[in-house]
């Protein structure tokens, strides 16, 4: 930082110094491409980046310019908050939204290139053509910092300008707050009113299971197994259900499967089917699971017991 | 090389964000070409700050980042309650004011 401005400050003349030259046209190039992408990326997401780039970039050309405060502000406020702040949005809206490139006005796009064309010209004909004073450079003051003297001039020249900023970024925080407030269109639900509503329906009083299988596996789409070995569904969130997209037992856990552990690890006294149902995964089982549990519905519990 | 090509250099920034504005339809990269205009102009005031051995110009730059985060917040506010109405962030779709 220091050695960027001492670098500044040995040329205060008119011809910009050879080093100050080489960061010149190194920074520009990138910002200027940097920037290309907000007229040629398709993903909002991409362009945001490359600003970020473009702000970064500037912040190193105001320290050549003398400028460290507004370089480090520069940093801040616009890489640190505002671009960030970009980045949320685009969040909120959907990462994935992209730019149509239907035109709508026709011979709206050309007319736009030939404006910015025409814009380049104007400007850069302008600042060319004009003469410029000799370059003062910022008086270098070595009892006074950049910060310092800037803040001297703010606060005895501009102390009005300061109050009236105060205010309109109060006034824009509060305007945000309130633009992005929604009003509510029905009756707030309290958790006591969706308890008594479960309670009414004969809903599920309590949180669904967890999925997961014994914690050996970590995903979300295993369902999760009983104490007897079956396969709780509700376990696995319903959008998985939905989809498709659950695992059966038999992929992960081979050996939680009541119908493949090895007859040695069985207790005797469990009869072999009935009382440990076992997990449905073919008709077959499924039709020799409720014969086994036809045929003796109330003696399941009584076994088991002794 | 005089300082003068700092300014060509915003002049070439600005003229970026100003045809971004014209030509993109998409509200928030919209906003990002108005953020690249208002760095532009930051950038062309503190070359003349430099030039002249003024530090007013950089309080002048100071003010347009303070501004410009007042602006970004409600405009980002603007655009997200739209999208809440709309369901679309194009600009060519926002015509709640002609019906």
């Amino acid at each position: 930082m220091s050695a960027m401005t001492t670098l500044a400050a040995t040329d205060p003349s008119l011809v910009m110094s050879v080093p100050e030259q080489i960061l010149f046209w190194t920074v520009g190039a990138i910002v200027v491409l940097a920037a290309f992408a907000l007229l040629f990326s398709k993903r909002a997401v991409v362009t945001a980046c490359a600003i970020v780039l473009v702000m970064v970039g500037l912040c190193f050309l105001y320290f050549a310019l003398q400028a460290p405060f507004l370089g480090v502000a520069q940093l801040v406020v616009y890489t640190g908050a505002i671009m960030m702040l970009f980045v949320f949005v685009l969040m909120l809206v959907g990462v994935d939204i992209s730019d149509s490139f239907i035109e709508t006005i026709r011979g709206q796009r050309p007319l736009g290139v030939l404006f910015g064309l025409g814009l380049l010209a104007c400007l850069s004909g302008a600042v060319l053509k004009s003469t410029m004073p000799p370059v003062q450079g910022i008086p270098q003051d070595p009892e006074m910092s950049n910060p310092s003297v800037l803040a001297e001039i703010l606060f005895t020249n501009y102390p009005f300008t300061l109050e009236i900023t105060g205010c309109l970024l109060i006034i824009a925080a509060l305007g945000a707050v309130i633009m992005t407030h929604r009003v509510r269109l029905t009756k707030r639900v309290t958790q006591g009113e969706i308890a008594a509503i479960r309670l009414r329906d004969g809903m599920r009083l309590t949180p669904p299971p967890a999925p997961g299988n014994y914690a050996r596996h970590n995903a979300a789409d295993i369902p999760a197994v009983d104490a007897a070995g079956q396969v709780i569904e509700d376990s696995v969130p319903t959008v998985l259900r939905m989809r498709g997209q659950v695992h059966r037992l038999k992929g992960v856990a081979q050996d939680l499967l009541p119908d493949e552990v090895p007859p040695a690890r069985r207790p005797d006294a469990v009869p072999p089917s009935g009382d440990i149902p076992a997990v449905s995964e073919t008709p077959q089982q499924l039709a020799a699971e409720a014969e086994a549990q036809g045929r003796k519905p109330e003696t399941g519990e009584g076994e088991v017991k002794p | 090389m005089t300082v003068s090509a700092y300014l060509i250099l915003a002049s070439v920034l600005f003229t970026i964000g100003a045809t971004t504005v014209l030509v993109r339809r998409n509200a928030i990269i919209v906003f990002m070409g108005i953020e690249l205009m208002l760095n532009a102009a930051n950038l062309a005031f503190l070359a003349f700050a430099r030039m002249w051995g003024d530090p007013t110009g950089q309080l002048a730059a100071f003010f347009v980042m303070v501004v410009a985060a007042a602006e970004v917040v409600v405009g980002l506010a603007i655009i997200v309650s739209l999208f809440r109405t709309r369901r679309t962030v194009s600009v060519d779709d926002e015509n709640l004011m002609r019906h």
